[in-house]
């Protein structure tokens, strides 16, 4: 499974290093939403600092839709869910490459658009421990979700518009978290972000366990 | 000694429809056996049918000793299917793809090595990205994959298909070898004259059933063509 996985998420990511698509299409996409909210609340700094991981979350989760849609458009052409049936990979072996390389991406974004707060909405990030750790786990938790929801919508003509709709409304819990972890490290009183942190880590785990138990009936009806 | 393929009665549904309607076939371990009907028939459900990628609803199938009706995904490591589509990543080059699927299927490197020179794509082509290729490189990526993959099973459709004289008669060649190897070949093709002149058996699909052609049931097979007999 964990060789798998490797070999899935090397090739993604080498597919990414060839087109770039994170790079000059994902990335520059956060930074304008970070931008066009900085203009937004131009004239009052203050209620920008205090809506800082809020809008860091919605311009990552905008991100993360691109960037899982992206992933799952390069297995849904010209025979290759055939060839991933027949390839011998594990099912959840390519379901944790696909987590894998989605969340390498998406810590690379995040990495940017949090030096975006800090430049743009003049956010001061007090706890970068538990800003890190809360990141990971709800990139991991968001990765696992979007590949779960990905497979599942790949093979339907309407994939690109499904997507959104089915991840949404399974991604609100985990933004909530990650906004109120993200809260307490900025500004905040740490000790209760790590509360969050922990509710965190819980989803990323359940999102995890339930894209591992169902990717292969997934990846067969796909 | 058990059949590569036995399928007695077997139904697959492809939406609502019946593509395979109570078929019926049986292919000996290193046999080649040409599928012919018209379009619709039922060709492509069949050889998907045997890769376990499209289930069996009512019969009985097994393949290479695995019963698709029980557990179909055990029998999909051991075949390669050469489908109309080519399973291949555009953004990738064509020594990338070969290799990704390749290892997918825990081979050698040097498979990979030995499947492209093959194919004559161990030269210049080998670094070109697969969404520069044109149809009939990207047809011999496709068999470079097959090849490194090492199959039990070859399950190819229209394999001719896109490829130009040289190519043609690589296919064939390989179909050849691969026989020799004592892999077993389930073919169909609409070149029937190129097509039968590597197989050793015909059947004809026609409406979801499979019967030997004239003359040339399973009891009476036509023989290869000896490639080295003029």
């Amino acid at each position: 499974m964990w060789r798998d996985a490797l070999l899935v998420a090397g090739k993604d990511l080498r597919i990414e290093a060839r087109t770039r698509v994170a790079l000059n299409q994902v990335a520059p996409f956060a930074v304008l939403v970070l931008l066009l909210f900085a203009f937004a609340f131009d004239s009052d700094r203050t209620v920008l600092r205090d809506a800082t991981p809020g809008l860091f979350w919605v311009a990552v989760l905008f991100s993360a839709l691109l960037a899982v849609q992206r992933a799952f458009a390069l297995e849904a052409v010209d025979g290759i869910p055939d060839a991933l049936r027949l390839s011998g990979l594990s099912p959840t072996g390519i379901f944790l490459g696909k987590v894998a390389a989605v969340a390498a991406q998406l810590i690379v974004l995040e990495a940017l658009l949090g030096l975006g707060v800090v430049v743009l909405y003049d956010a001061r990030l007090d706890s970068p421990i538990l800003l890190v750790a809360a990141s990971v786990a709800a990139t991991l938790g968001l990765a696992a979700v979007g590949c779960l929801y990905g497979i599942l919508a790949a093979g339907q003509k309407v994939a690109q518009t499904l997507l959104p709709l089915l991840l949404l409304p399974a991604l609100a819990p985990l933004l909530l978290a990650a906004t109120q972890a993200w809260s307490a490290g900025v500004d905040g009183v740490a000790s209760e972000g790590w509360r969050w942190l922990a509710l965190l880590v819980l989803f990323a785990a359940a999102y995890l366990a339930a894209g591992l138990a169902t990717f292969g009936i997934l990846l067969d009806d796909a | 000694m058990e059949p590569a393929v036995d399928l007695r009665g077997a139904v697959a549904l492809v939406g609502r429809f019946p593509a395979l309607a109570g078929a019926d076939l049986v292919v000996a371990p290193g046999e080649v056996v040409l599928l012919q009907g018209p379009n619709g028939a039922g060709k492509t459900t069949l050889l998907r049918c045997c890769a376990g990628l499209v289930p069996v609803v009512d019969g009985m199938a097994s393949v290479l000793g695995c019963d698709l009706r029980v557990d179909r995904r055990r029998v999909r490591r051991r075949v390669g299917l050469l489908a109309h589509a080519t399973g291949l990543y555009d953004e990738l080059t064509v020594e990338a793809n070969v290799v990704f699927w390749a290892r997918a299927a825990g081979c050698d490197p040097t498979d990979v090595e030995v499947a492209l020179a093959r194919m004559g794509l161990a030269d210049r082509l080998r670094t070109v990205e697969v969404a520069r290729l044109s149809a009939g490189p990207r047809r011999r990526t496709s068999l470079a994959v097959l090849l490194a993959r090492r199959p039990e099973l070859w399950l190819l459709d229209e394999p001719h298909a896109g490829l130009d004289q040289a190519g043609r008669d690589l296919v064939d060649g390989l179909i050849r070898d691969a026989a020799a190897a004592g892999v077993t070949v389930l073919l169909s093709s609409h070149e029937l004259e190129r097509a039968a002149a590597v197989s050793d058996r015909q059947v004809e699909v026609v409406g979801g059933h499979v019967r030997p052609v004239d003359g040339d049931g399973p009891d009476h097979p036509v023989g290869r063509e000896d490639p080295d007999v003029a």
